[in-house]
């Protein structure tokens, strides 16, 4: 560390964003690019911390070594901090991107000043790796002879392909639709991961020797004995698709769609180059959107691209507050306001409150019910939200979107066929080495996990490629 | 003796003492003699020690010429004729009591006498006096006997007596053999066996040796030559034969290479041979026996040089050799004397002052620290007299012709039958002449840099490089592979290796260590670090290698060791090197020599891979462990053919690994082969130098060396750091050679630092002396090829060694195929993916959410979390379970508040610590009725009193703010010897820490560095400890005084000596605490877990009969109240802790404390991260009774009322086996869990395992003439009225007017009363502590002369001291008061019209003092004050002297020479205000003192004031400058240094 007083000096800075009007009117990422030296400035705020709680079990998922690859980007040493980040982590460029760090939030100078902007210094490293091609391919030394598929190719799946492969292994990745990278090409909108940001890691994977097999859906179109026939052994990372859905009168109403759908074909339809009307778009209409978490707020800043008239968004659970809740603190995870680029682009939200019902006409929505909630103190401490009699209104909305969360994965044919023991939520069960109730199948991720963030996924991924390994080296003797 | 038990070893006994002779110049043989020096022993008294039941005394004893005429008398009764004097010996034998045991012993005696030829006249029975033992001492004493031997059939030789001598050494020799093939031939001992001298010596108190003896007072025992010893021991098992005089000598001391010095001496035993002895040398060996003291081993030696033939001052000159390398003024001869003498023999190094005699001559030395004390007086009618103290044997002033003291290195011989007196220029000058050593030494001696130029050159000539040894497999691997096998991590390479070669230095850390113990990590450990260093404490003080570097040396010389009893010219051929680190070229060059006696041969010390793939296999670990011994078996072989083929160096090299090979751990190669060269009898023919890939730490190498490596050459290390560092990358830091050289230099400096806490000087005397412990090795290992290593918890052996070893291994040869890099190790810095660590994201922010949000719920997922980490890999204490009893319900265990008693945090200084989390402490032990620690910084007087004020106030050895006032303030009295994060190591505050608040504070300026020094400078030894105990409860006389210790093996012992030295409270402190800063390599691997030091305390307090005595606490790492509790089964009553409350503080270990950076504003002075601190004491509050909640459910559980019914219950412990954990699985516990019983005991059905005493009996401090002072001051005390008092003072009166400072101190604070309100007027010898924390109002004036330690902590008083009027001698040549004085003071005046000891006023922050001649080391490590020296002074003036001014009148322009100008800098006294001060201070001397040096000067002034050299620290100056605000400098300069000290008079 050079000037171990640096953070005192030295504040935490990230890109601007687009200003709002020209950045609606396209779908691409919307950062201003940043100098080499800002970045660098950046980095040194890390104290280098003796207990780096940004690595620990209270921040990164993946143990990033912040601390290393602050002090190398502080040094320009740009090529050992790649090297650095991806011992740890197989696709930084998309965690840069997308996570919401919980090593920011754990950082131990938000203390006491704002933390070290640390998934912009990762983002950096990674797109700076790939800008001067020194992210290529390392196929394996010497194959093994073992196979591995792995169904389903979002992050999960993705990392333990490629840490499976680069341990040499023969690896064939199973993906449903016709595309590799799952959530992260269908779910993701394009202005938060550019698609062609993936496809250079695809690529790399390609060239490392992993297979895929797009537009298979597994368990229908291959069965599960063909698959175990092929395969020493199998590993899940089909994700927790199964939304959550809204049982109130009116559901069935024309208009009402279910988050993911929406992304989905907005995804679809810049991938096509030409719309597509599975799904109409929002524009020139009323949109409310119900849940007021991540993908609620992608579905916002959809929403204005697509050109809807406004945009509203409904949240269950009362407003946070602006800073770290006392119930929250450093370095857990904080219960806090938080404010999305969406939301800047115009997006209405309103806290403690519950949809009852939507009405509407000619089949299709066009009024909400909803109701406001109060917080009420439950004999063992906890609380349960009420509505508040007499706060009953209505809201006109011509498209509404249902952003509640995902209850676990989809119960597919795949997983009905193997028999895999599932856990009391609903997701795959395993054991502490990703091993399902069956022999040789190992899940991870989502589909293991339940919802979570992408970082985890490639945790889950690593972590199921370590185990699948030891397994199959095991077994071999 | 007690046996061996438990922890528990009686090897760990360390002692010191009183020394003392007197003799008549000529040989004249009196009565005088015999009284004046058992008068001389009893006056030195307080310098022994008693045991528990205050009658046993740890040894006394007295040496004589044989009292020819007495014997005769009494002899002729029990019908022996004994022929005249000096043709018949005298054995005084010690015996076994059974008749029957006595019997066979005296048979064997008398046979070998017989079969020597010479006849045994008969057996005397010495008459003793029972009455004057204790009971104990009665029981055990053995049967006195003296057997008389004439000389028959010894054939004539030049010197007939000395071959008498050396016959009678011969037959004692092989009576000490023979007896210990008899069963109770363990019971006798041969105290001497002469034909010129005697000795009476046992377990007694110095008073009772005459009494005891009746012979020493029967009027015809006449001697020429006395010399008495009375003894301190640690253990209160002192045996009769420990006690001195032994044959030759009496030492007080401590020979701390002993180890290495007696395997040295069984090496040399291979090629040892003396015209005198003949054949007959072989029956004489081992030189040394086993078993006993270092001091007997010591006289072992003397003995054996001296009856071989050289002088018994030349004898010692080789064994005890001043520090002559680095000298500037010695002679050429001199010098050569010594470099030749380091070929033939390694200094037995460590304190000693030493009193010797053969009968004829009598001598005394100091090595070279000097750091015992020892005075002298010869007389007018030609006695000498030399003691410990100055005054211990009343002399009239009249009859004394000179006085003096030994200074450090210096020897004084009195020839009785040449009848003169030789000093040491003498002495030194003669050896030095008897050979042409400076031509031996120039015509054999090859010096490595001698050797690497030729090799430079010769290459240069040819061309072309010469091919060196290097295995070829190698050169394919990469650096990463190679650190990969050798376990390098990114951590230790950004920790360690780089700040190394960028700086030069050592790198520091902070916040202690929370890792496992090697043998409980998860993660493969390198061999080194499953041992410890072990360091010096109390007995024996640490050096500061880089104030003191002039008695430090690191020079090894390689090559083949010759005849110990002979002097040739071929002793000087070897190779000799600067320092133990060898480059590139240096191995080279080391390879290249061709001298058959003197080339090098290389073995690999590799062993074969295999089947890296099957490690999961079991079985597989057996054959890995297999193929390990048998590569060592082998590598041992091929060293024994290597020697027998002919060679004087073995490489024992680790290159050469590869995919099938790999490396034998570096310290198990040398260890290995240096054991079995030993026990082949081949070690002698060579040194071993280790080419180590594995070494790259400082502890790395000092182990090696350690283990009997003279050299090492860590390649790996030198290439990465050379990589490290390669230009590009460098930017300016220095790259390539640059930093391999500095890495180099800092490898260097941390073995001197390894040394010098040891208390070692020279490289040569550790090296093979094997000052580490091992924690988790087995005895196999250990037995085998660490020979002689405490490892006291079993552990690992070959085969997980070698399982360690191919893990490392195997990780460079992996499949994957990511971008090869090094592990994060995650040891120095928490890393996710590397080293456990204790304190973790989880435990920390629990504990954190706990304490502030007053949750015991989240308090109890804390603490599971932390007792779940301790039991799963890290801690001793994890592996421990208790045993489940009958429940009791919560409510009937005592409260909470009775065991928050028992806390106490840490020693952490305010200045390492901001004033708010000093403060917050502060205030909540106060108000949880437990103690927060003032740490050594000093305190605020304003918290005085408040409940700021902090319970525990600390004296450590920098003494900051320790003055009277601070010390009346408070509840306990903190005596650090040691810290657990680096033990035996000082410590430095940088001046640009020091703020205006700090230095206030510490009585310092601001912006100037201040210096801890590594020990006490007024502990040097174990009755050192007991007089500043004395000297704190005779200032404090309520305050409990309690000692800090470091767990080490030994430990236990050392308390032992603790508590017989008064102490109320003794606090181990485990190795894995310690907050504040210091060099990582100490933080890591010094010291070892409280687990193992506390237990061995306790075992050792309660074997003793000592344990009720004192209070006994523990700190390091505790967290949780099952921490709390298997302490207190272990022994504690008290529990610190330091680390958790700062973390309830706000603290998430940074481990930036050393940086001022804290961001949570706990460990920094900056005011804006200050301004951040969010402590509250509720939460430390919170913290503390959660703890004690916590204790009282697990007490409750274990049916336990009382923390007391818990105190020392090993058998309330199990050790529970792990498991899945290897490693762990190996540990033995038992030696933990013993439980001890006294070794005495008085009453069977009851056995003390806690404190129950709550003061110590303060008797012996109570009465004397500090209560007399005390007593006669009540007027000004009271009424401030003015007093004048005249009593007469001896040396046995110490510490005089301490007490009456203190009750100035308690009425009246640091401000005391007006100048000279209380003068007393005081005529005699002043015993040590002469005016200890003398306050202001009181003045003493002294006519006669002070020992050591005067003016220690001075605060505000006045000290005048001067030589009696009458005296002969010239009064500013001649030694008035002892070393040490002046020590800490921080304001007051001191006048002393004479010459002072060494370290004249160490430490001084403020006091003003005028003295007329200096020892060493003058002035050292002074913060602030003004010293006026009238005359001389010694070496390494001004060392590490940051502030103040010091005016020497350097008449003879030595003081540039004789000044460290490391800090300082010299000139003329020019500025008027200067001089005025300086005239006005010399005639305030000559008025109170009538100094006659003082008038002299005075009379011509204007000349003398040109021969004035200001000596002023360049630091202190320049911050003086920047205080005084743009005023002209030198006014600044002026008004800062004189800012209000000199208002008097």
């Amino acid at each position: 560390m050079a000037d171990p007083t640096a953070f005192l000096t030295l504040r935490r800075a990230t890109p601007d964003r687009v200003a709002v009007e020209e950045r609606v009117r396209n779908w691409g990422e919307f950062y201003r690019p940043v100098a080499e030296s800002s970045v660098k400035t950046q980095a040194a705020r890390c104290m280098d911390c003796g207990v780096p709680f940004c690595q620990g079990d209270t921040g990164c998922p993946v143990h990033n070594i912040i601390p290393e690859w602050n002090g190398l980007v502080q040094r320009g040493e740009w090529r050992e901090a790649l090297d650095s980040l991806h011992a740890t982590n197989n696709f930084p460029e998309l965690t840069g991107r997308l996570c919401p760090a919980p090593c920011e939030s754990a950082c131990v100078l938000g203390i006491v000043n704002e933390p070290v902007a640390i998934r912009h210094i990762e983002q950096t490293i990674a797109d700076r790796g790939f800008a001067e091609g020194w992210i290529v391919p390392r196929p394996p030394r010497r194959a093994t002879g073992f196979s591995v598929a792995v169904v389903g190719s979002g992050p999960a799946g993705l990392a333990a392909a490629q840490q499976l492969r680069r341990l040499g292994h023969d690896v064939v990745v199973f993906e449903k639709n016709e595309r590799a990278g799952g959530l992260l090409r269908y779910g993701i909108p394009e202005f938060k991961l550019e698609k062609s940001v993936l496809d250079l890691r695809l690529d790399q994977l390609g060239a490392e020797g992993v297979q895929f097999r797009s537009g298979i859906d597994v368990g229908e179109d291959v069965t599960v004995e063909e698959l175990r026939a092929e395969f020493d052994a199998v590993c899940i990372a089909t994700g927790a698709g199964a939304a959550r859905d809204l049982s109130v009168p009116g559901r069935e109403l024309g208009g009402i769609h279910l988050a993911m759908d929406f992304l989905t074909a907005q995804n679809r339809r810049l991938e096509a180059g030409s719309p597509l009307d599975t799904i109409e778009e929002a524009r020139d209409r009323r949109v409310l959107i119900i849940g007021g978490g991540d993908t609620g707020s992608d579905c916002a800043g959809t929403c204005v691209r697509q050109g809807a008239l406004s945009v509203r968004q409904f949240e269950l659970l009362p407003q946070p507050p602006g800073r770290r809740a006392d119930s929250t603190p450093w370095p857990l995870w904080p219960m806090q306001m938080r404010t999305s680029h969406a939301h800047e682009e115009g997006c209405d939200r309103e806290w403690s409150v519950a949809t009852t019902a939507f009405s509407g006409e000619n089949g299709r929505v066009k009024r909400i019910h909803a109701v406001r909630l109060e917080r009420r103190a439950l004999a063992d401490g906890r609380a349960e939200f009420v509505p508040m009699p007499g706060t009953e209104f209505e809201l006109e909305a011509d498209v509404v979107l249902l952003a509640m969360g995902f209850t676990g994965p989809v119960k597919s044919r795949l997983l009905v066929d193997l028999h895999v023991a599932l856990d009391p939520r609903g997701a795959i069960a395993t054991d502490e080495a990703h091993r399902t109730s069956v022999p040789g199948i190992f899940a991870a991720g989502d589909a293991k996990r339940g919802a979570s963030l992408i970082v985890w996924a490639i945790r889950e991924g690593r972590d199921a490629a370590e185990s699948i390994d030891k397994w199959l080296r095991a077994e071999a003797r | 003796m007690t046996e061996k038990q438990g922890l528990y070893d009686p090897a760990y006994e360390h002692d010191a003492c009183g020394i003392g002779f007197v003799a008549h110049i000529h040989g004249v043989r009196s009565r005088d003699v015999v009284e004046k020096s058992l008068e001389l022993l009893r006056n030195l008294t307080h310098r022994s020690a008693v045991a528990a039941d205050a009658c046993t005394g740890d040894g006394a004893g007295i040496l004589l010429q044989i009292p020819h005429l007495f014997l005769r008398r009494v002899c002729s009764p029990v019908g022996i004729a004994l022929p005249d004097a000096g043709s018949y010996g005298v054995g005084m034998v010690l015996l076994p009591s059974r008749p029957a045991d006595r019997a066979a012993c005296e048979r064997v005696v008398e046979s070998i006498v017989a079969d020597e030829g010479c006849s045994a006249l008969g057996w005397r029975d010495v008459p003793v006096e029972d009455d004057v033992l204790s009971a104990a001492t009665r029981r055990g004493r053995p049967t006195m006997r003296q057997i008389f031997v004439a000389r028959m059939g010894v054939s004539r030789d030049v010197d007939p007596s000395y071959s008498f001598e050396v016959a009678l050494y011969v037959i004692r020799r092989r009576i000490e053999t023979a007896l210990r093939e008899i069963p109770s031939g363990h019971n006798c001992y041969l105290a001497s066996f002469s034909s010129r001298t005697v000795v009476y010596k046992g377990m007694l108190r110095p008073d009772q040796l005459m009494p005891f003896y009746t012979d020493l007072s029967e009027p015809d025992l006449t001697s020429a030559i006395a010399l008495v010893h009375s003894r301190f021991s640690t253990n209160t098992f002192p045996s009769w034969r420990l006690a001195h005089p032994y044959r030759f000598l009496c030492h007080n001391g401590e020979i701390n290479t002993l180890r290495g010095n007696l395997t040295w001496m069984r090496v040399r035993e291979g090629i040892m041979s003396s015209s005198r002895f003949g054949k007959r040398l072989a029956e004489m060996l081992p030189v040394c026996g086993e078993n006993q003291s270092d001091s007997a081993s010591l006289d072992n030696a003397l003995e054996l040089l001296t009856l071989a033939g050289r002088p018994l001052a030349h004898a010692m000159a080789m064994l005890v050799p001043e520090a002559w390398e680095g000298h500037g003024t010695m002679s050429a001869e001199r010098k050569a004397f010594y470099e030749y003498h380091a070929s033939v023999m390694e200094p037995w190094d460590g304190p000693a002052a030493v009193a010797f005699t053969d009968g004829r001559q009598v001598a005394a030395m100091l090595d070279r620290n000097g750091l015992r004390p020892a005075r002298y007086v010869v007389t007018a009618d030609d006695f000498v007299v030399l003691s410990s103290e100055a005054g211990a044997l009343d002399i009239p002033v009249a009859n004394i012709r000179a006085k003096g003291r030994l200074e450090p290195g210096k020897m004084l011989v009195v020839n009785t039958t040449q009848g003169r007196i030789l000093d040491d220029e003498a002495i030194k000058t003669e050896l030095a002449s008897v050979r042409p050593y400076r031509r031996w030494v120039a015509e054999q001696r090859i010096d490595l840099e001698t050797l690497v130029a030729d090799r430079n050159a010769a290459i240069q000539g040819e061309g072309a490089a010469l091919e060196t040894d290097r295995a070829d497999s190698e050169h394919s691997m990469p650096l990463m592979a190679r650190q990969q096998i050798f376990g390098y991590t990114a951590d230790e390479l950004k920790m360690v290796l780089g700040p190394m070669a960028e700086a030069g230095e050592e790198p520091a850390g902070s916040m202690g260590n929370d890792t496992p113990l090697a043998v409980l990590s998860r993660r493969p450990q390198l061999l080194s670090s499953y041992f410890r260093q072990m360091f010096a404490q109390v007995t024996n003080p640490a050096i500061d290698p880089i104030r003191e570097q002039l008695v430090m040396s690191l020079a090894m010389n390689l090559g083949p060791q010759h005849n110990l009893l002979e002097e040739t010219a071929e002793h000087a051929k070897q190779i000799r090197i600067a320092q133990p680190v060898l480059s590139e070229h240096e191995i080279d060059a080391l390879r290249g020599v061709t001298d058959p006696v003197l080339r090098a041969v290389t073995l690999r010390a590799l062993f074969p891979v295999m089947d890296a793939d099957s490690v999961n296999v079991a079985g597989g670990s057996v054959e890995r462990g297999v193929a390990l011994d048998v590569a060592l078996q082998a590598l041992c072989r091929k060293a024994s053919e290597a020697v027998a083929a002919g060679c004087g160096v073995l490489i024992l090299s680790d290159r050469g690994i590869g995919p099938d090979q790999a490396p034998i751990p570096s310290p198990l190669a040398v260890s290995a082969v240096h054991h079995h060269l030993i026990r082949e009898g081949l070690r002698w023919r060579v040194s071993l130098v280790a080419e180590s890939g594995e070494a790259r730490e400082v502890s790395h190498i000092a182990l090696l060396l350690a283990y009997g490596a003279s050299a090492v050459h860590p390649y790996v290390a030198l290439e990465t750091v050379a990589a490290l560092a390669r230009p590009e990358a460098a930017g300016d830091k220095p790259h390539g050679t640059a930093a391999k050289e500095r890495y180099v230099k800092a490898l260097g400096k941390g073995l001197l630092k390894i040394m010098s806490k040891m208390g070692i000087s020279t490289l040569q005397s550790y090296c093979g002396a094997q000052l580490w412990e091992a924690v988790g090795l087995n005895s196999t290992l250990i037995d085998r090829h660490f020979t002689g290593t405490p490892s006291r918890v079993g552990g690992i052996g070959m085969e997980l060694i070698a399982e360690e070893t191919l893990r490392r291994h195997g990780s460079a040869f992996e499949v994957a195929t990511d971008v090869p890099r090094l592990e994060a190790g995650g040891e120095y810095q928490y890393r996710a993916q590397g080293e456990h660590h204790n304190w973790n994201p989880m435990t920390i922010a629990k504990l954190q959410h706990a304490t502030r949000g007053d949750s015991y719920t989240t308090f109890k997922e804390f603490s599971k979390l932390a007792n779940d980490e301790t039991r799963d890999q890290s801690t001793l204490r994890g592996l421990l379970d208790f045993v489940e009893r009958e429940p009791i319900p919560l409510d009937q265990v005592e409260p909470a508040s009775a065991i928050t008693r028992r806390f106490c945090t840490g020693a952490m200084s305010f200045g390492s610590l901001s004033a708010e989390a000093h403060e917050t402490l502060a205030i909540a032990m106060n108000r949880l009725g437990g103690r927060s620690n003032s740490g050594e910084g000093g305190e605020d007087p304003a918290r005085f009193g408040t409940e700021r004020n902090s319970a525990i106030k600390q004296v450590a050895s920098a003494r900051f703010g320790v003055t009277a006032e601070y010390i009346v303030s408070a509840d306990e009295l903190q005596i650090k010897i040691s810290q657990g994060a680096k033990p035996g190591e000082g410590g430095q505050l940088p001046g640009h820490k020091v703020d205006a608040v700090i230095a206030r504070i510490r009585h310092s300026t601001a912006g100037v560095t201040l210096i801890s020094p590594p020990p006490h400078h007024d502990i040097y030894s174990i009755e050192d400890l007991a007089q500043l105990i004395y000297d704190l409860k005779a200032i404090a006389p309520k305050a409990a005084v309690s000692v800090k210790l470091v767990s080490e093996a030994g430990v236990g012992t050392i308390a032992a000596g603790v508590a017989k030295a008064r102490a109320d409270l003794i606090l181990i402190s485990g190795d894995s605490g310690g907050t504040g800063a210091s060099p990582l390599s100490s933080i890591m691997r010094a010291g070892s877990p409280w687990e193992l030091g506390l237990a061995e305390t306790q075992q050792t307090l309660v074997i003793n009969g000592l344990r009720g005595r004192v209070r006994l606490q523990t700190d390091g790492q505790l967290k949780t109240g099952r921490d709390v509790v298997v302490a207190a089964m272990l022994g504690a009553d008290e529990f610190g802790f330091a680390t958790a409350p700062l973390i309830v503080e706000g603290c998430v270990i940074m481990r930036k404390c050393h940086l001022n950076t804290c961001p949570v504003g706990i460990a920094t002075q900056d005011p804006e991260l200050r301004a951040r601190f969010a402590g509250q004491p509720e939460h430390v509050v919170n913290y503390f009774f959660f703890i004690a909640e916590e204790v009282r459910e697990i007490m409750a559980r274990l049916g336990v009322r009382t923390l007391d019914a818990l105190i020392g219950r090993t058998d309330m412990l199990r050790a529970i086996p792990s498991s899945e954990h290897a490693k762990s699985g190996t540990l033995d516990l038992s030696a933990l869990l013993h439980l001890a019983v006294p070794a005495v005991r008085t009453r069977p059905d009851r056995v003390t395992r806690h404190h129950v005493r709550l003061r110590l009996n303060n008797s012996e401090e109570e009465g004397g003439l500090n209560s007399l002072l005390l007593e006669r001051a009540e007027p000004a005390l009271d009424r401030g009225e003015q007093v004048k008092q005249s009593v007469l003072i001896t040396n046995s009166d110490r510490a005089v007017g301490a007490t009456l400072s203190g009750e100035i101190a308690r009425r009246y604070g640091n401000r005391g009363l007006p100048h000279d309100t209380i003068t007393v007027r005081l005529t005699g010898s002043a015993g040590q502590s002469f005016g200890a924390f003398a306050a202001k109002g009181l003045t003493l004036d002294l006519e006669g002369e002070a020992n050591d330690y005067i003016g220690k902590g001075l605060s505000g008083g006045k000290l005048i001291i001067r030589h009696p009027r009458t005296a002969q001698f010239i009064a500013d040549q001649t030694v008035l008061v002892g070393n040490t004085a002046l020590y800490g003071a921080t304001s007051g005046e001191a006048y002393i019209a004479g010459v002072a000891g060494e370290r004249f006023a160490v430490r001084n922050s403020g006091a003003i003092a005028v003295v007329e001649g200096v020892g060493d080391h003058g002035c050292e490590y002074m913060t602030g004050g003004t010293v006026v020296v009238l005359g001389r002074t010694g070496r390494n003036f001004a060392a590490g002297m940051s502030g103040g001014i010091a005016f020497v009148l350097d008449e003879f322009g030595e003081l540039q020479q004789q000044c460290n100008s490391g800090m300082v800098e010299l000139a003329p006294v020019t500025v008027s205000a200067e001089r005025e001060l300086l005239r006005r201070l010399v005639e305030q001397h000559a008025r109170l003192t009538g100094s006659a040096r003082a008038k002299r000067e005075l009379g011509q002034w204007d000349r003398s004031v040109r021969h004035f050299v200001a000596v002023v620290p360049k630091e202190y100056r320049k911050a003086l400058e920047r205080q005084s605000d743009g005023a002209p400098a030198s006014t600044g300069v002026r008004r800062g240094l004189f800012m209000g000290e000199a208002r008097h008079g």
